[in-house]
């Protein structure tokens, strides 16, 4: 190892000038490739979805004459099945209702939550939020048979109710750790200024603490509403009738039939059900993305 | 903002309501404040966690109360072939994904610690296959396995002629079982790679500054400097991976449905069939329950484990 590192710097003394064009092959072959294939096998599966919503059923089903790489005549045919012929645009809204229910009530709880763990302090609130942390550890895997029987006993099953509170249990520990992170970064001396004035505690609340941690509702808004209108086990297990299943189990559930596999519908259901999470993540990305990598440099 | 403040605690002493006194009562507020998200998480998490310890030590089904039969159904799941196999691959997908996530979400995150034109948008674009609906990435993944008119087939069959027929991945387990863990990895790099970037940028460029001066090699600076600094971030982020893929369901359920001849049946997935499929809740119960020793065991491994720094010391191959 060291004899390479010695070998390396006497070439680099020898010939500057080979160096500095070898760097920037170098930077080539070990960023600029890799990241390319990254790129590339991360987004090919999407490229494919897209492709195969559009493509005629000939083209879908012949490699032999086709490119199957493009599409030389598009159509609509398989969004036009998908949402005349099929519940698919009930499905949609279904599964809107349930993500921006889920979401409100869960920035509503752990917004309340993280500004007592975290402002108004007292004995005990550290373990309180780290109670509330360790809830998030508890896979919807372990829970789905015994709350399948929750909600058959609350009358709530087969409705999309049962979702809207089912899924703040996965959505509230993440909120209110997010949450708890923004409030810290808060100067406590503002909220002590207006205790002092004779505002109260509410009053703080809703003009002082709030306005600054809008930055945080919104991603934690944002992780909430991909996080729900992804969920499945719950929404498989809890809704029975084809009317009231969020999309990721009405597609696989209702559109999957027989042995013959419409993979054009099956492909343009995805691809429009997916792009309302990434329309939505694209409007507020920086905040996604700076809220995941903590403080970002630049 | 003074105004405001002033105006409104006029207000409050003009009328000293009740209401709002009680508010100010801090005991009050807090519990007020806590109300909401610990009644849900009480209602809807602690009680069914403690129902569903109750349920597998019942055999309760669909329609018909159970009564306690001790430790039956997990002595039958022990005789269970099954439960053995979705045991051993739920164990196998977890290991392999989660190495296969790391390596490559930790390639990928220093290759976007770089300087490059256009880095955040690549960020951005990086993220989507997390962001999007698992289930919908899984029939993608579902057609390009497809058995006649797979796109993988179509390139190595007709395009590079490596191979003389199509690869059958979904027809038998072994396939199956990594094709599987193929589209959990593909799923799982963007989380990894932009979590461990974030602990990337936090390493201060004075460290490596030393380095270099000293003549460390590029891999003696990764190896002494990026690892060790990174494991406190990987030793998190690793839990919640182990986690979440050992618990995995929608992969599965979405492309084999645990077949062929139930090679491929994770424990959720098992306990899915058995519990709300078959109707067997107790027996269902009792697997999902069976999971819980092994996400504790990975729990205190990987975040123990990294965190206490034995791999890194341990470790000595350079």
């Amino acid at each position: 190892m060291t004899d390479t590192v010695a070998q390396g710097s006497a070439v680099a003394k020898a010939a500057p000038d080979t160096m500095a064009w070898d760097s920037g092959l170098r930077r080539l072959m070990m960023i600029y490739l890799p990241l390319g294939c990254f790129v590339l096998i991360l987004l090919f599966p999407f490229y494919w979805m897209a492709i195969t919503s559009f493509k005629p059923n000939a083209e879908l089903l012949n490699y032999k004459d086709h490119n199957p790489f493009w599409i030389s005549s598009p159509t609509l045919a398989h969004i036009k099945h998908l949402l005349f012929n099929t519940s698919y645009p009930r499905w949609l809204k279904t599964t809107m209702l349930v993500a921006v229910g889920s979401t409100t009530l869960s920035l509503v709880a752990s917004t309340l939550a993280a500004y007592a763990i975290e402002r108004l302090r007292f004995r005990g609130s550290p373990y309180v939020g780290l109670g509330i942390y360790l809830a998030y550890l508890v896979p919807p895997s372990i829970l789905f048979i015994p709350l399948a029987t929750v909600v058959v006993q609350f009358g709530l099953f087969d409705s999309p109710l049962a979702l809207i509170l089912v899924y703040p249990t996965f959505l509230v520990p993440f909120c209110t750790w997010l949450l708890i992170g923004y409030f810290k970064s808060i100067p406590y001396e503002l909220e002590e200024c207006a205790l002092v004035d004779g505002a109260t505690r509410l009053q703080i609340l809703r003009r002082i603490t709030l306005p600054l941690a809008v930055p945080g509702l919104i991603s934690a808004g944002i992780f909430s509403f991909t996080l729900s209108w992804n969920e499945f086990i719950y929404a498989l297990a809890f809704i029975q009738s084809g009317a009231n299943k969020t999309v990721p189990v009405a597609i696989l559930t209702e559109l999957v039939t027989g042995d013959v596999y419409q993979w054009g519908a099956l492909m343009a259901g995805s691809l429009l059900g997916s792009l309302p999470v990434a329309i939505f993540y694209s409007l507020f990305v920086d905040y996604y993305v700076s809220s995941l990598t903590g403080a970002v440099k630049e | 903002m003074s105004v405001t403040t002033l105006h409104s605690s006029a207000l409050a002493q003009r009328q000293p309501s009740w209401l709002v006194r009680l508010f100010d009562y801090k005991p009050f507020l807090i519990v007020m404040c806590l109300a909401p998200a610990i009644g849900l998480l009480a209602v809807f998490l602690t009680y069914p966690l403690g129902l569903g310890i109750w349920l597998a030590f019942t055999d309760t089904t669909i329609g018909k109360r159970g009564i306690f039969i001790g430790l039956e159904n997990f002595q039958y799941l022990l005789t269970d072939p099954l439960w053995w196999n979705a045991v051993f691959y739920s164990v196998f997908y977890t290991a392999v994904a989660t190495f296969g996530k790391f390596a490559l979400g930790f390639w990928l995150a220093l290759l976007l610690n770089n300087h490059f034109p256009f880095k955040s948008l690549l960020r951005a674009i990086v993220l989507l296959p997390w962001i999007v609906p698992t289930v919908l990435s899984a029939l993608a993944f579902w057609w390009i396995y497809d058995p006649q008119f797979s796109i993988i087939s179509y390139l190595l069959v007709d395009v590079l002629h490596w191979r003389s027929s199509n690869i059958d991945f979904l027809g038998s387990p072994w396939p199956a079982r990594f094709s599987l863990i193929a589209a959990n990895i593909w799923r799982g790099i963007p989380f990894v790679a932009i979590s461990l970037l974030a602990g990337l940028q936090t390493i201060s460029p004075s460290l490596y500054e030393a380095a270099m001066l000293d003549g460390a090699s590029a891999w003696q600076r990764f190896r002494y400097i990026t690892f060790p600094m990174m494991m406190p971030i990987l030793a998190i982020v690793m839990t919640f991976s182990i986690i979440f893929t050992f618990t995995d369901f929608q992969l599965v359920y979405a492309i084999t449905r645990g077949g062929p001849v139930n090679s491929t049946h994770l424990l959720a997935t098992l306990a899915f069939q058995r519990g709300i499929a078959g109707g067997e809740l107790g027996e269902g119960a009792a697997i999902a329950v069976s999971m819980i020793p092994f996400l504790v065991f990975a729990t205190v491994f990987s975040y123990f484990g990294l965190a206490r720094r034995k791999w890194q010391q341990g470790e000595s191959n350079d």
